[in-house]
Formats: structure tokens, C-alpha cells, sequence
């Protein structure tokens, strides 16, 4: 993991679930991080305004966008990959 | 109490101007969804919609009026033409006991985002003058109650997609209990814009490939603009004018999930649709034909099928359910108000429309969509669902006349 995308990542989502950066480990769901559907899309919003990237993602089929939310740590994961997959930021998600 | 009836209706959508052309595409489910075309759509991550085509403002009205109209005015005021010709009306016949309720959730939604393109991006120090009566929620129901000399109750109501189903349903209510004589009452939404679906794209919810309701494949919404106009009255008073009566509004209930702006609720969905059925007294087995919210994401789909089974018990196995969003798209505040159409055809031409773009069957969602063939069938009694965001729900029931 690159220490600078896990922090900026563990900042965005504690941010959201109105906690301290410090309490999230990477196994963490957003699930128990108490974030509800419109706290994901925040996330989302949040990831893609601060490392300027599209994240692939629709509400209707999580399971089939090409961003694995299923923990913290995925998430960190799945940016990594956006922000050296070398996209351009237009928006085509 | 009084009986009312609707004897004019009027539309405009990505199906065609008029009822006759929205009710063929229909019968035929001819999908008018397709890529979309306005200033920076290739900005836009979701590129599809039920766009109005083949439609030049400047032929059907003066740029003195299209200074006044913006596109929701437009499509309101098509639609309350067409109706009230049907009706057989020029004018109110009685102007202070009619009035008119259009739903709409976004207003004169081109309006504000072109003001606010010149503002903002073309870096322009001033806007039209007339962008306020020109934007403002309420210019579609104060420019059929000028045109149509309404004198009585008019106002917009905004309940996201629940807008025309209230309007509709306050009509019926003001018209039965006689604080009005007749109405005008229906939906418009032009929102089809850079700014308000860079705003919907945000939430992810729509569809980038297609509307699917009901469909295991579905993934989302697909938003489509168009309004829809009907003249309601009693039945007393359409005798008396010797106007045909195309259905008859039976009932409506509304009501609120007070839970979450977005998450549609089952308690909520199936209580609106029992206090319409009690609203009509009507019994669960009289249903044939349910126009269902259907919007093809994955959570309404799921909880209108479980809150029509709540709601009709035994009688949900018999009852044919078609959402005809995959055909005109999600047209938001005037939704209600086009599908309204597709009850119409079920009670008055026995033809129930599909469901198109029904592929995979999902276990959540079994019950009789009418996947993808139009279907004869006699209707006496059908149903229109609408559940908005922000948990606000309106159940129209109608029956054959």
C-alpha cells in the first residue's frame, strides 16, 4: 500500500463515519463503520475530488462495479489502481 | 358523493406528441429512450435519456411567449391543449369553480441552469429578465389557468416523482368534495440538462445502457421529460356537456415513510396502495391493471413487488403489473401524469402495456410484469403507483366507465 493514498483515504471515509482516522484498521466494512448509502456515495465523492479519478460505481450492482468496497482496506486498494492506472479524469464512469 | 371523471387528456414525451402516439408506442412498447443531445453531454457519464425529439419550440409559440415558457411550461401547456380540446372545452365553463394542479419536481429546471451557465461559466453580469416567473415551479399552472381563464384553485406541487400522482389526486379530492367544479391537473419536468443530470449522475443511481424494471439485469434509472394534462370533473357535470368520460377516478390515498430521503419504504408503499383501494371501495380481486412505480433500480423494484403483495394479498397472483419507465424513462414530476396514459388505454382500450427490456427472471420480484408484448385484456379497475424520494408516496385508483 502507498502510505500517502491509505492515509488520504482513511481520512476521507473517518471523516464520513465521524470518526478519527486512528480508529479505522483495514479490515473495517463501512458497513460498521455505520456508513448507510448516501454516506458510500459521500465516500465516493470524496475519493474522486481528492485524487482527481472516476470511480466506477453504481448503487444498483455494487457487486459488479470494478471498485471493491467491501473494507477499508479494499478501498485504499481500489484507488491505488485508479491512481496509477494512469485514467484520464474525464468523467466517464 | 361526487362522482369525477377524467374527459380530456393530453401528453407530450420521448413516445410522441398525444395520447394516440404515446398509446401506440406503448401497445407496440416501442422504447423512446435513446443517447442524449444538449450543450456538454459528453461531459456527462450517463448519456441516455427519454428525450423529446423532432421538437422546435419557436414552431408552435412566439418568442413573446417563449420569453415566459420555459420547456416544463411548454410541454404543460401542449398537453392542457390537447386535453381540453378533448374535453370539449375552449375556456373554464364556470371560471372560479375550476383550477389547475400541476406537479413538477424541478420547475423551469433549463431555465436556472442556462442562467446560471451565463452567469457562472460565460461570465455574463446579467440574465433574461423574465428568469424568475420564467424558472418559478408555479409558471406551468398560472399559464394553463391564464390561457384557460381558471379562476380557482391553482398551484405546482413538488414531490419529486410523486408530483403528478398528487396533483392528480388533490383534483380528484377538490372536485368530489366540491370545492371545485373541475380541474386541469397533471405533471411536467424538463430536466434533461447538463446541470440536472451532472446532479442525478452524482448519486448512482441511474442506468448507463438502459431501463429494466423488474429485470434481474436491472441497474438503474433512466430519466426521461414530458408532461402529461387532464381535464377532471364530475361525472354530472360531463353528462351535462354531453363529454365522454374516459375513466373514472375512483380513489387516492398519500401518505409519508418518515424514514429515510432516498431507501423506499415497504410499510409505507403498501399502506398508500390499501388506502386507495379503501379510498375507491375497492376490493383487491377488482384490480386488473397496476401501473407500477417501477423505476428499474434495484431497491424500488424489490419493495413495490413485496408492498403490491402486502397490499392485494391472493389478489397480487392475478393483477398485471407493467412499468412503462423503460419506455418513456423516469419523467420524474410528470411522470405519474404520462403513465397515467397507460391506465387509460388498460380501462378504455383493453390493452395493457409491457414491460419492455424484460430479460432475467429475479426472485424478488414475481409477479406478472406483461414482460415485453402489449396485452388485451378487460380492465375494470387499475392502479397508479407512485413512491418519491423523500419517502413521499400517492396511489391513484381508477376504473372503466
Amino acid at each position: 500500500m502507498r502510505p500517502d493514498v491509505q492515509d488520504q483515504v482513511f481520512s476521507i471515509i473517518a471523516r464520513e463515519a465521524l470518526r478519527e482516522p486512528s480508529e479505522l484498521s483495514p479490515e473495517m466494512t463501512l458497513d460498521e463503520l455505520g456508513l448507510d448509502s448516501l454516506g458510500l456515495v459521500e465516500v465516493i465523492f470524496a475519493i474522486e475530488e481528492a485524487f482527481d479519478v472516476s470511480v466506477p460505481f453504481n448503487a444498483n450492482e455494487p457487486a459488479a462495479s470494478q471498485f471493491d468496497m467491501s473494507s477499508v482496506g479494499a478501498i485504499v486498494g481500489a484507488v491505488e489502481r485508479l491512481v496509477s492506472g494512469g485514467k484520464p479524469s474525464t468523467a466517464v464512469a | 358523493m361526487r362522482r369525477v371523471v377524467i374527459t380530456g387528456a393530453g401528453t407530450i414525451n420521448a413516445l410522441g406528441e398525444g395520447v394516440a402516439a404515446t398509446k401506440a408506442a406503448m401497445a407496440e412498447g416501442r422504447s423512446g429512450i435513446g443517447p442524449l443531445s444538449f450543450q456538454d453531454v459528453e461531459r456527462l457519464s450517463i448519456r441516455i435519456g427519454g428525450q423529446i425529439r423532432g421538437y422546435d419550440a419557436s414552431d408552435r409559440f412566439t418568442s413573446a411567449q417563449l420569453a415566459q415558457y420555459d420547456p416544463f411550461t411548454q410541454y404543460a401547456l401542449i398537453s392542457g391543449a390537447e386535453a381540453m380540446a378533448q374535453a370539449g372545452l375552449e375556456a373554464a365553463p364556470d371560471p372560479a369553480r375550476w383550477g389547475c394542479i400541476i406537479g413538477s419536481a424541478g420547475g423551469g429546471h433549463t431555465t436556472a441552469n442556462n442562467a446560471y451557465r451565463a452567469v457562472f461559466a460565460d461570465q455574463k453580469n446579467r440574465v433574461h429578465p423574465l428568469t424568475v416567473p420564467k424558472l418559478m415551479a408555479n409558471a406551468a399552472p398560472s399559464h394553463l389557468s391564464i390561457r384557460y381563464g381558471l379562476q380557482g384553485p391553482s398551484f405546482a406541487v413538488a414531490t419529486a416523482c410523486a408530483s403528478s400522482n398528487h396533483a392528480i389526486g388533490l383534483a380528484f379530492q377538490m372536485v368530489r368534495s366540491g370545492m371545485a367544479e373541475g380541474m386541469l391537473a397533471g405533471g411536467s419536468e424538463a430536466m434533461l440538462n447538463f446541470g440536472g443530470l451532472k446532479a442525478w449522475e452524482g448519486l448512482r443511481v441511474m442506468s448507463p445502457d438502459g431501463c429494466r424494471p423488474f429485470s434481474a439485469d436491472r441497474n438503474g434509472m433512466v430519466q426521461g421529460e414530458g408532461a402529461g394534462v387532464f381535464v377532471i370533473e364530475t361525472l354530472e357535470s360531463a353528462e351535462a356537456r354531453g363529454a365522454q368520460p374516459l375513466a373514472e377516478i375512483a380513489g387516492f390515498a398519500m401518505n409519508s415513510d418518515a424514514s429515510d430521503i432516498v431507501m423506499p419504504s415497504l410499510d409505507g408503499a403498501s399502506a398508500a396502495i390499501t388506502g386507495a383501494l379503501s379510498d375507491a371501495g375497492m376490493a383487491p380481486e377488482e384490480v386488473g391493471y397496476i401501473n407500477a412505480h417501477g423505476t428499474g433500480t434495484a431497491a424500488n423494484d424489490r419493495i413495490e413487488t413485496a408492498a403490491i403483495r402486502a397490499a392485494l394479498g391472493k389478489a397480487a397472483d392475478h393483477v398485471a403489473v407493467s412499468s412503462t419507465k423503460a419506455l418513456h424513462g423516469h419523467c420524474i414530476g410528470g411522470t405519474g401524469a404520462v403513465e397515467l396514459i397507460a391506465c387509460l388505454m388498460a380501462l378504455g382500450d383493453g390493452v395493457i402495456a409491457p414491460t419492455a427490456n424484460y430479460a432475467t427472471p429475479d426472485p424478488d420480484c414475481d409477479l406478472d410484469y406483461v414482460p415485453n408484448t402489449a396485452r388485451k385484456a378487460q380492465v375494470g379497475a387499475a392502479l397508479s403507483n407512485a413512491f418519491a424520494f423523500g419517502g413521499l408516496n400517492a396511489v391513484v385508483a381508477l376504473r372503466a366507465i
